[in-house]
């Protein structure tokens, strides 16, 4: 009797422990709303990278005793897939989060994950770069980003490199040597002769991106978001001047072993630096190789690639508060602040006229005044619609092809095709 | 309960009061509740813990693949349509030619080896048995990702150690990710160093099951030693063989981080699909692609019915070659 009196007893208890488990599971979800008007605790900001926030967040506390706490990723591919978790499971979002501009493109077509932010914040929409204001609103005209940063278009090159080959070295005077794509690749030619065959550009693809960021007309997408990848005259441009690069290209394509390990060797003498890749350079590059960089113009005028946005997701519990905050990370004076700690380009037009960014100069790039040469490039910058999967479409579609293209493993033809079959899979949405 | 009856316990000479008796029978409900019951409740925590990380994202993802899911947006129902469209998908059919190639390259000549290290191994007259066994095990520790990414610098373009190697012998260097059978070699031999030491404990401890006097009665007969591994060793090793290789075929339908990490953590692997696995087609289109997550569950359960189908059959073929 006994054995079988403690049998039960376990059982009883096991019993017990199951229900007081699910039971505790069932209370957990508890939805703790809280009162209208009722000041916050704490706000939660997520950002990728470095967005420069830090001394921000802590003056903002002080000014309204409101707590900020600060979630910072390093990568972006590591943001994007908590955000779709957060978003897809209705939980766990920041109260401001940082969008970056493939993701928010991806993002609009459900709007609906984000607050409206025009009613909750001033109208700024005058303050901005406008092509940039207009991105941060979804299709059916709701407010879901306000700007932080553009990535205005440059050439990283390599002066020592130039030098030895017969190219001037000094920025302006490179600057003259490309005021177009023509121009750019003459100068590679010359080079290539002149350093006895060595590659002049990291990648076609590199080439591409700088080309089709310089927004000549819609890309992938039309205004109404259908797929033009395969007819549209932009794209067609893009992709000319992509391969006709092949011939100077050192076939590295970014964020490749080759391609991160080639700065050190040399393999290539310039690269397309949107300002937040400079960091990355002098990183590649290493120490040893500091002040043989340096920043010209980029062939053809203004371009942009990446730059952000700060949005509030419509499941945080304080949407106006959260607003606020990312007004205030927004405004001129923030962007500035943000520029002079980690270097993101301000989007703010005030902040564009601010003689601290305006006299900033890179001591690894030999000093180059980059405050100004960013600056000035911002102004040239058009705007362009990129659709919903622009991002997909360019990575997974376009760039493959190139790639393919340039190592030889189809002609030219056989790689356009392969682009525009693979544009409308990567496309549809 | 029972317990309570120490306490309450009547005296010898009364009869039972019909308080006690009533306790008694509880008791009796209790032990009959407990012989039938109990058994059920003390297996319960794997059936819980299986339905919820096993059977529970299963039927969900089941239920997924009959959408039009996008993760962060509408759902709709379509019935059977990803399916039909798997069907007519290229891509899907490449993964699965991928896939197969890479499981051909990596499995085949990875249990041929293991099996014949195990034998090495088993030798009577080996030294430093325990040494060998460990260091053969080594790779299995590593983690994958580290593994992918140091093959990923020896197979490198331009500073790699095996095209370094290849230029003494006069070969030019080998674009690694640029072809199929030279992404597939790099993969393979990535799954090959880390899984033949494993294949290869799992047989000799077959091998070391095997009874001695088998052996020693062929020998009394004049078998050589080759003999004997063919007609004892091979067949009485076959319950371990399929072990070995159901797993191995699970393994390789899954492939993934290899893979994913030699092209650069690129999910469409390679400039044209070269290299990519049905898992990756599965990232792809259901977590990468936010509004394709429908047919990525669809792919997800092409893999399990595609796993299911190859075990059998390599079940069937080794349980046939071996009779």
């Amino acid at each position: 009797m006994s054995v079988t009196t403690r049998r039960t007893r376990l059982a009883a208890a096991a019993l017990a422990a199951i229900t007081a488990v699910s039971g505790l599971a069932a209370c957990g979800n508890d939805d703790d709303k809280p009162a209208a008007g009722e000041k916050p605790a704490k706000l939660v900001v997520d950002t990728f990278g470095e967005m420069g926030y830090d001394e921000l967040v802590k003056q903002y506390e002080k000014d309204t005793g409101i707590k900020v706490e600060l979630r910072k990723t390093a990568q972006l591919g590591e943001y994007r897939p908590k955000l779709v978790r957060y978003l897809a499971t209705g939980k766990g979002a920041a109260d401001v989060t940082a969008l970056e501009e493939g993701i928010l493109n991806e993002f609009k077509p459900n709007a609906r994950n984000w607050a409206d932010l025009s009613p909750l914040v001033a109208d700024h929409s005058k303050e901005y770069l406008p092509w940039k204001w207009e991105l941060g609103k979804a299709p059916d005209g709701r407010l879901i980003g306000l700007p932080t940063d553009v990535g205005s278009l440059a050439v990283c090159y390599r002066k020592d490199l130039f030098q030895a080959a017969g190219l001037p070295a000094e920025r302006d005077q490179v600057s003259a040597l490309w005021p177009d794509w023509k121009g750019f690749h003459d100068a590679g030619l010359k080079y290539k002769q002149g350093s006895g065959g060595k590659a002049f550009i990291d990648s076609i693809t590199a080439v591409s991106n700088g080309v089709l960021f310089q927004g000549n007309g819609d890309l992938f997408y039309d205004k109404e978001d259908n797929i033009i990848a395969d007819t549209s005259p932009a794209v067609k441009n893009a992709w000319d001047t992509a391969t006709s690069m092949a011939d100077i290209s050192a076939k590295a394509s970014t964020w490749s072993p080759e391609w991160s390990g080639g700065f050190k060797q040399g393999t290539f003498a310039a690269t397309f630096c949107p300002s937040w890749m400079l960091g990355i350079v002098s990183d590649n590059s290493g120490p040893a190789n500091k002040g043989k960089w340096d920043v010209a113009s980029v062939p053809g005028g203004g371009g942009n690639w990446g730059g952000s946005w700060l949005a509030v997701p419509a499941q945080s519990k304080y949407p106006k508060e959260a607003a606020k905050l990312a007004e205030y990370l927004t405004n001129a004076k923030s962007q500035v602040e943000a520029f002079k700690l980690k270097g993101p380009l301000p989007t703010n037009l005030e902040a564009l006229k601010n003689e601290a960014f305006l006299g900033y100069t890179n001591e690894y790039f030999s000093n180059a005044p980059t405050g100004k040469i960013f600056g000035e490039s911002v102004a040239k910058i058009q705007p362009i619609h990129l659709g919903p999967k622009h991002q997909a479409v360019k990575e997974n579609a376009l760039e493959p092809a190139l790639r393919a293209f340039e190592n030889g493993q189809a002609d030219k033809a056989k790689a356009w095709e392969q682009f525009t079959k693979d544009a409308k899979t990567q496309g549809a949405f | 309960m029972s317990l309570s009856a120490t306490t309450a316990r009547p005296s010898p000479a009364a009869p039972p009061s019909p308080d006690v008796d009533r306790r008694r029978r509880r008791g009796r409900l209790f032990n009959r509740l407990d012989v039938k019951y109990s058994p059920y409740l003390y297996i319960a925590p794997f059936f819980l813990i299986f339905g919820v990380f096993g059977l529970y994202p299963m039927l969900r993802t089941a239920w997924m693949s009959l959408h039009d899911w996008d993760m962060i947006g509408e759902h709709t129902f379509i019935g059977f349509d990803n399916y039909t469209r798997l069907v007519s998908d290229e891509y899907f059919w490449n993964a699965l030619v991928n896939t197969f190639g890479i499981f051909a390259l990596s499995t085949i000549p990875q249990l041929l080896l293991a099996l014949f290290l195990a034998n090495l191994l088993n030798r009577s007259l080996l030294r430093a048995k325990t040494f060998f066994r460990m260091a053969i095990f080594m790779p299995n520790v590593v983690s994958v990702a580290a593994v992918a990414i140091v093959f990923g610098m020896l197979f490198q373009r331009e500073f790699g150690l095996f095209n370094w190697l290849l230029s003494f012998v006069g070969v030019d260097p080998v674009d690694w990710d640029g072809h199929r059978w030279s992404s597939w070699t790099a993969i393979s031999s990535m799954v090959n160093w880390r899984w033949t030491g494993y294949n290869t404990l799992i047989l000799l401890a077959g091998m070391q099951a095997i009874p001695k006097d088998l052996y020693e009665a062929a020998e009394i007969d004049g078998a050589s030693p080759w003999r004997q591994f063919w007609q004892i060793t091979l067949p009485m090793l076959k319950p371990t063989f399929i072990f070995v290789v159901i797993l191995s075929t699970i393994g390789g339908m899954q492939l993934f981080t290899e893979p994913l990490l030699f092209g650069n953590g690129n999910i469409i692997g390679g400039n044209q699909r070269e290299f990519q696995t049905l898992a990756m087609y599965m990232y792809e289109m259901g977590i990468v692609n936010l509004n394709t997550a429908g047919y990525g569950a669809a792919v997800a359960w092409a893999i399990f019915m595609i796993i299911i189908v190859v075990s059998l059959f390599n079940f069937l073929l080794v349980r046939r070659s071996a009779k």
